[in-house]
């Protein structure tokens, strides 16, 4: 499903789609990649992932939740503090300058 | 596939189902209490500030977790459980995690009104609404748990008393020697303690008026709280015919198994080996043990060290190992309220324990030695205490919480490249408990060749003071700039808000400015305070807290049209909850249109400076605290700094203001003002420090300004002003030097960097509407912009909305 133009994703940030009835955050970061996750904070059940802070972790993008700071990996979806926690990645690519997310 | 019922939600309860991640089955927790299960160890910092909320471990998923839910009876042949509201639940595994119950010696008076026990959420609430009213409270049992309770009477500002049976404080942690250097600790804190005392009654007639001790004194007081031991929660295994102890709790063998093999029981209503655990770390043993044996594994339980090392009204009191030996070194500093003391064999080679009060620091570097050869002179060992580094060998237990070894730490250190403490915490569970091998942990780090890091995060080696003077002198505005030549990889969510804050603090640019956008947390990038449920509030600017007529009804309009819960916060001003990121610039358009400006809530940053009203109208006040109030909001108002800056001016000495719990706060004098700064409230509260007094209003405004810059350019990253000057060198006679004397030359350089701040200053959420772009990002969805996030949903309580409780 094509959910937003590419040029509307701030580098280094987030933004939740509403794809069905799935919350997918997108976030584009400082390389131009784009990754796909659920945005529900698995730790406070709220769906705030996708303004949380993108960095890197020895070099693995990541996300911190705003809600208390817990960083998962944008690769794997592992909590990288917590390792058995995780949240869902979904498939994400760029069509003729169009971000698609695939939630199936 | 299996079902499991878990009896009891309390700690243990907690690890065994966490330990069972993986497992394919069902599993239902019945838990007695109304909430889910939390860390009793901090319950005493639930009457100092913390939440319940804040106690609370994780709710695992996947699991069914009925609250409020006793469970009654047991059908072993059915293999069901009744819970008293009447529901069965059938299992394939049961497991008994009842928890014990505090023991209430059997004297006359003890169910008065007024009596309390100290084990649970609820005991603490009855506890802290009953000293409302009263004004002395007497604890029986000055064990460890008795004087948790005492401290937090103490806290609760009653006059508190603590009677013990036995001849001196803790005699399950510290000999005769330590118990009376415990004592005068205590006793210098102002709390009574009885010892050597038991209880003859509890004096009524209708409710608490006093103890009666067995020597005839009554000791007036109006709260008793019972902590005298526990007793296992052995009631439903007893019923239901399962083999329990002669003195109570149930029999376990070391694979946690009952007498009977589907039902499995563990933590304080476990009798493992003949004993009863109380203590955390053992509690968690079992509840992993029983979790792999539900899984198929072979693990076991063979009793656990019962080392405790623990602050109680801010004494150090730690023992391990045995609390005698055939030898024994005692060193012993009644001025300083120091005492320690190692046991060893009687060739004097083997450490076999110690007992250490007022210094715990032998505890941390020598109880892995514990049953091992003497790493030193015993004395030695004991007069170096915390200087000491030993090498520890690989089998020596540093955590005893998780039952972590050295050489699993040094294998994590060396094989793993984890360089610091929260690396070691989340790859070997070390420390993550109660936290007292931490100092362990960093031990192990340094002596395997890590260097003890000053470094911001893994971007940047330098601290943030050491990042201020790079932007500041090589003029670096940017992020990107600052880590491609100074740092490393592309930051995270500890060093982007931390540079963000330094370049606003230097530049004064808007936030949301280019790339400034993106390194922002949630609530600095919306300009709003993010709440439990994604939603946002919103706190407009009030100086000193007065407010004309006029606007106030605009504040309440603009919350009765959208809807927002209200509340009067305690820096003198409004906020307003529930608002979703796209009505954020509706409501701040109508906000900004009514003359109102962004109040800072969400950013480290100046917050507000309260005031009483002050000479004007006040028949006390000696100056006008109110308007110095508003002169000094106004003044530092949007000044960015390492964490959140709260202020108050009181108009005389009465301080109504209360000024001395900020981290600047002026009180007004007959001669002009007095300055005090680095107070804090909190967690940690702290009366701020006189920096000047009975100084005219430019001298004070010119002393606040250097002070708020030196803080700015020097502190660590989330470092309040009273932590901060805890850790400068020279405390408050320095920061004096610096500031009023200019020792260090840099007084120009903050007066002008003060100025720039007041003279660039402009309101972020004005400049915020006047800007399309900026304006993009305030929607729940980049895919439907007019669509409210469905998750988020209210209900009424007390006349306004409330979240529904987020799933988890």
């Amino acid at each position: 499903m094509s959910v937003c133009g590419y040029a509307d994703l701030m580098p280094e940030r987030g933004a939740c789609a509403l794809v069905g009835a799935e919350q997918v955050a997108v976030f584009r970061t400082f390389d131009g990649r784009l990754y796909a996750t659920g945005n529900r904070d698995p730790y406070s059940g709220a769906y705030v992932l996708s303004r949380g802070i993108v960095g890197t972790r020895e070099g693995e993008p990541t996300v911190a939740s705003p809600m208390h700071k817990q960083v998962f990996s944008l690769v794997t979806g592992a909590c990288l503090d917590d390792p058995a926690t995780f949240i869902p990645i979904f498939p994400i690519r760029v069509t003729s300058g169009m971000v698609e997310v695939s939630v199936l | 596939m299996t079902r499991i019922v878990v009896v009891g939600h309390g700690p243990s309860a907690y690890r065994l189902v966490e330990s069972l991640r993986g497992f394919t089955g069902s599993i239902t927790i019945l838990g007695e209490e109304p909430r889910p299960a939390y860390d009793r160890v901090a319950l005493t910092s639930y009457l100092a500030g913390k939440s319940a909320e804040d106690l609370t471990y994780p709710v695992p998923q996947g699991v069914t977790l009925r609250l409020g839910s006793r469970v009654t009876g047991i059908d072993r042949a059915a293999r069901t459980v009744t819970t008293a509201d009447g529901e069965i639940s059938a299992y394939d595994v049961l497991v008994l995690a009842t928890g014990s119950a505090p023991f209430v010696p059997p004297v006359p008076g003890r169910e008065l009104p007024g009596c309390f026990v100290y084990r649970t959420i609820d005991d603490l609430d009855a506890i802290a609404a009953a000293a409302a009213t009263a004004t002395a409270g007497i604890v029986v049992g000055g064990g460890l748990l008795g004087l948790e309770a005492a401290d937090a009477l103490r806290g609760l500002g009653l006059d508190t008393h603590v009677v013990e049976m036995s001849p001196w404080l803790m005699p399950r942690q510290v000999d005769e020697g330590g118990g009376a250097v415990l004592r005068d600790h205590v006793e210098r804190l102002g709390l009574t303690v009885h010892a050597g005392a038991g209880v003859t009654e509890i004096a009524g007639p209708d409710r608490v008026t006093g103890l009666l001790k067995p020597d005839g004194e009554l000791i007036p007081a109006q709260i008793v709280v019972f902590s005298a031991g526990i007793r296992p929660r052995d009631e439903l295994a007893r019923a239901s015919g399962l083999a329990v102890g002669e003195r109570g709790g149930i029999v376990v063998d070391e694979g946690m198994r009952t007498s009977d093999p589907s039902i499995y029981a563990i933590g304080e209503c476990a009798l493992a080996g003949g004993q009863i655990y109380g203590l955390v770390g053992p509690c968690f043993t079992m509840a992993e043990v029983a979790a792999d044996r539900i899984k198929g594994g072979v693990a076991s339980f063979h009793g656990a060290d019962l080392s405790t090392k623990l602050k109680l009204l801010g004494v150090a009191v730690a023992q391990f190992g045995q609390m005698s030996g055939a030898l024994d070194v005692t060193y012993m500093d009644p001025v300083a309220g120091v005492y320690k003391r190692l046991f060893v064999s009687d060739d004097a080679t083997t450490l076999l324990g110690g007992i250490c009060v007022g210094d715990a620091a032998p505890y941390d570097t020598l109880r892995p030695f514990v049953g091992k050869p003497l790493p030193g002179a015993p004395s030695d060992l004991l007069f170096t205490g915390g200087g000491l580094t030993l090498d520890l060998p690989d089998d020596a237990q540093v955590c005893s919480c998780n039952n972590v070894r050295a050489g699993t730490v040094r294998a994590a250190v060396l094989d793993q490249g984890i360089t610091d403490v929260p690396g070691l915490k989340a790859c070997t569970r070390a420390g993550s408990t109660c936290g007292s091998c931490v100092p362990l942990l960093k031990q192990i780090l340094v002596k395997s060749g890590v260097p003890v890091s000053k470094a911001l995060c893994e971007h940047f080696t330098q601290s943030r003071a050491e990042l201020f003077e790079i932007a500041q002198v090589r003029g670096i505005a940017t992020f990107t700039r600052l880590i491609e030549e100074h740092g490393t990889g592309r930051g995270c969510d500890i060093c982007k808000p931390a540079v963000a804050s330094i370049l606003a603090s230097l530049h004064n640019a808007h936030v949301l400015d280019g790339e400034h956008a993106a390194l922002q947390d949630t609530n600095d990038h919306f300009l709003a305070n993010i709440q439990k449920n994604g939603t946002y509030s919103v706190v407009p600017r009030i100086p000193g807290g007065e407010i004309t007529p006029d606007k106030l009804i605009v504040i309440g309009e603009v919350a009765r049209d959208f809807g927002l819960y209200t509340k009067i916060t305690g820096g003198q001003r409004i906020d307003l909850f529930g608002a979703r990121v796209e009505q954020l610039p509706l409501i701040w358009r109508r906000l900004v249109d009514a003359g109102f400006e962004s109040g800072h809530a969400y950013g480290k940053a100046l917050r507000t400076v309260k005031s009483c009203v002050g000479s004007t109208w006040c028949r006390y006040g000696v100056q006008d605290s109110a308007a110095l109030a508003i002169l000094l909001e106004t003044r530092y108002r949007g000044l960015r700094s390492p964490h959140k800056l709260k202020s108050a001016v009181s108009g005389c000495a009465r301080e109504c203001a209360e000024a001395r719990s900020k981290d600047f706060g002026v009180i007004a004098t007959e001669n002009g003002w007095n300055l005090y700064v680095c107070g804090n409230g909190g967690f940690k509260p702290r009366h701020a420090d006189l920096l000047v007094s009975d100084v005219d209003t430019a001298t004070l405004i010119r002393t606040i300004d250097r002070f708020l810059m030196f803080y700015v350019r020097t502190a660590d990253r989330l470092q309040r002003t009273s932590a901060w000057l805890e850790a400068l060198d020279g405390g408050l006679d320095h920061l004096r030097d610096v500031i009023v004397n200019d020792s260090l030359g840099l007084c120009a350089d903050l007066d002008a960097q003060i100025e720039r701040h007041v003279a660039g200053y402009f309101d972020e959420w004005r400049a915020t509407l006047d800007d399309p772009d900026k304006l993009r990002r305030f929607t729940s969805f980049v895919n439907a912009p007019g669509v409210p996030d469905p998750s988020i949903a209210f209900v009424t309580e007390r006349d306004q909305i409330r979240p529904v409780g987020v799933s988890s």
